[in-house]
């Protein structure tokens, strides 16, 4: 089966943190590489989406949906996540 | 809130009576996968038990040694699918727990590649599962799990482990990979276990 | 963590529908709260059938800017669950339920001014339906009247198989021009310089900006195309942070 990337995750990660998040790095918890999310090797089955680390292999996150509009997000693979508070260039933080 | 498409029909396969409920009748064999598919010969293979008391190794040969026999058994998928009446080939687990000696009564499955699932021993023993060589008459693809896999098939099949390399018992029920990530950790089909 | 153009869900509305290659649809949608979209940018369309099963999947869209009308063009996939709904089935009035605009990554905005300073040129790579976003981007460009140098290489089956065929022509004598390489790989125009064949490292190389030209790289297409393709850009000298790559499966 063909694999896709982490830039059909924007929308799912778009539900679940509120912001789009396949721009920013992360840092994969089994061998340490880090990179945008949207470099992830996405595998997505009826199961549910796997994204994997394209240096190990290792599971990143995972995306499960339910019939009944439950979901659920894993993160087992991402020791953590960088977001974006605001730049030097643009405005002072809050 | 969603709407209903206009158009739009859910493409799932016909209803039988003979099904769990919610499941749908299939006769090809879809392959969903979590990873890359993992490469075995069966010349380097090896199936271990791990208990509290310690390890107990076969290879290929040894494996097969033991008594291999002919099922037909239903399968279902959590994601709907069902196919009935597919003629599989394995050593039943009964045997292999001929040589194994524990108090536990759960078991990881490890599969080469990295997947884990859990299962009750209950669930495993009295002719309820094989690790399986052959479906359809024939030996199991890679994309199938094959050189074996786990066949426990009156639970989803994602309980049936592709690729299986080992079981390691357990005191308690703990979840592997997919229970671990939204799906039910016993996985009873007749009871509609999919979920958390 | 705000956004310029946060992600939602929108209702949008069937405009137009109409054939862009034997194998897909060119579909006009109004988005009456869409809040405009980054060049590049994709949607995720869910279908819910009567009995509440839904299937959701993601599209490129061929259009950027601030309006709330956008393009999708979405080729066929064989046995798909969506893409033969759109292309077949799906007609003007029809309401879709849409997410966007997504892809924070793949995107391109035109660089803000930096006198003195040559903006560094834009390589785009296309395979097959692939150049729907690179489209985007490339009049996105032409819309801005930025000067980075903008150059698409697009890898096609068929003359009959080019998405935007009209518009990709006219960005070539726009101001700025877009410089445009197809590629047939398996039949050509009668008239054809090269015969039909797929792209190989030697031609990307031929055709491509080289690396010591330090180009931010955009590839789109099916999988096996993108990771051949990013893995000859490497080999070539491109680093890996100036190439950026959007899967679309398929074979």
């Amino acid at each position: 089966m063909t694999t896709l990337d982490g830039n059909v995750l924007a929308g799912r990660l778009a539900d679940t943190f509120g912001w789009d998040a396949t721009a920013a790095d992360a840092r994969c918890a089994t061998c340490g590489a880090h990179g945008p999310i949207a470099i992830a090797v996405v595998y997505a089955t009826r199961m549910g989406v796997v994204a994997r680390c394209g240096n190990c292999d290792g599971v990143l996150a995972t995306f499960v949906e339910a019939a009944d509009g439950r979901a659920w997000f894993g993160m087992p693979g991402i020791s953590a996540l960088e977001i974006t508070r605001w730049t030097p260039e643009s405005e002072s933080p809050a | 809130m969603s709407f209903i498409t206009r158009g739009f029909s859910s493409r799932r396969g016909e209803r039988d009576p003979r099904l769990p409920p919610g499941q749908s009748l299939v006769t090809d064999w879809p392959v969903l996968s979590a990873g890359p598919t993992p490469e075995v010969d069966p010349a380097d293979w090896e199936f271990v038990v791990r208990t509290e008391n310690g390890a107990h190794s076969w290879n290929w040969d040894e494996l097969h040694a033991l008594g291999v026999e002919d099922i037909i058994t239903d399968i279902h998928c959590v994601t709907h699918w069902t196919k009935l009446e597919m003629p599989w080939r394995g050593v039943p687990l009964d045997k292999i727990w001929e040589s194994v000696e524990t108090e536990h009564d759960y078991v990881m499955a490890h599969s080469y590649g990295g997947y884990t699932t859990n299962v009750p021993v209950e669930h495993l023993l009295d002719g309820k599962s094989w690790i399986a060589f052959e479906a359809d008459g024939a030996p199991l693809d890679p994309e199938h799990g094959g050189p074996a896999r786990l066949l426990v098939p009156h639970l989803y099949f994602w309980k049936s482990a592709k690729w299986i390399r080992g079981l390691v018992t357990m005191p308690s029920d703990e979840a592997g990979f997919w229970e671990q990530n939204g799906y039910h950790l016993r996985g009873d089909p007749w009871l509609e276990e999919r979920y958390w | 963590m705000t956004s310029r153009r946060p992600a939602t869900w929108h209702v949008a509305t069937v405009v137009d529908s109409r054939n862009e290659t034997p194998t897909a649809r060119r579909i006009e949608l109004d988005v009456p709260t869409w809040p405009g979209n980054d060049a590049g940018s994709h949607v995720d369309v869910r279908l819910t059938a009567p009995d509440g099963y839904q299937a959701t999947r993601s599209y490129s869209i061929g259009s950027a800017g601030e309006g709330t009308r956008i393009v999708l063009a979405v080729d066929e996939v064989p046995e798909g669950e969506v893409s033969p709904f759109l292309v077949h089935e799906l007609r003007a009035g029809d309401q879709l339920e849409l997410h966007g605009p997504l892809g924070a990554f793949f995107v391109w905005t035109p660089p803000p001014p930096a006198p003195g300073e040559t903006p560094r040129p834009v390589q785009l790579i296309a395979g097959g339906s692939g150049v729907v976003p690179l489209y985007a981007m490339a009049a996105a460009h032409a819309e801005s009247g930025d000067a980075t140098q903008f150059r698409l290489l697009y890898s096609v089956r068929t003359p009959e198989d080019v998405f935007f065929r009209d518009e990709l022509t006219a960005l070539t004598v726009a101001e700025p021009a877009l410089r445009l390489d197809i590629v047939y790989t398996r039949r050509a125009p009668p008239d054809w310089p090269t015969p039909p064949a797929r792209v190989t490292r030697d031609r990307l190389q031929a055709a491509a900006l080289p690396a010591a030209s330090r180009p931010r790289v955009y590839v789109c297409g099916p999988t096996p195309f993108v990771e051949a393709v990013a893995g000859w850009l490497i080999d070539a000298g491109h680093r890996p942070g100036d190439v950026r790559t959007e899967r679309f499966g398929g074979s």
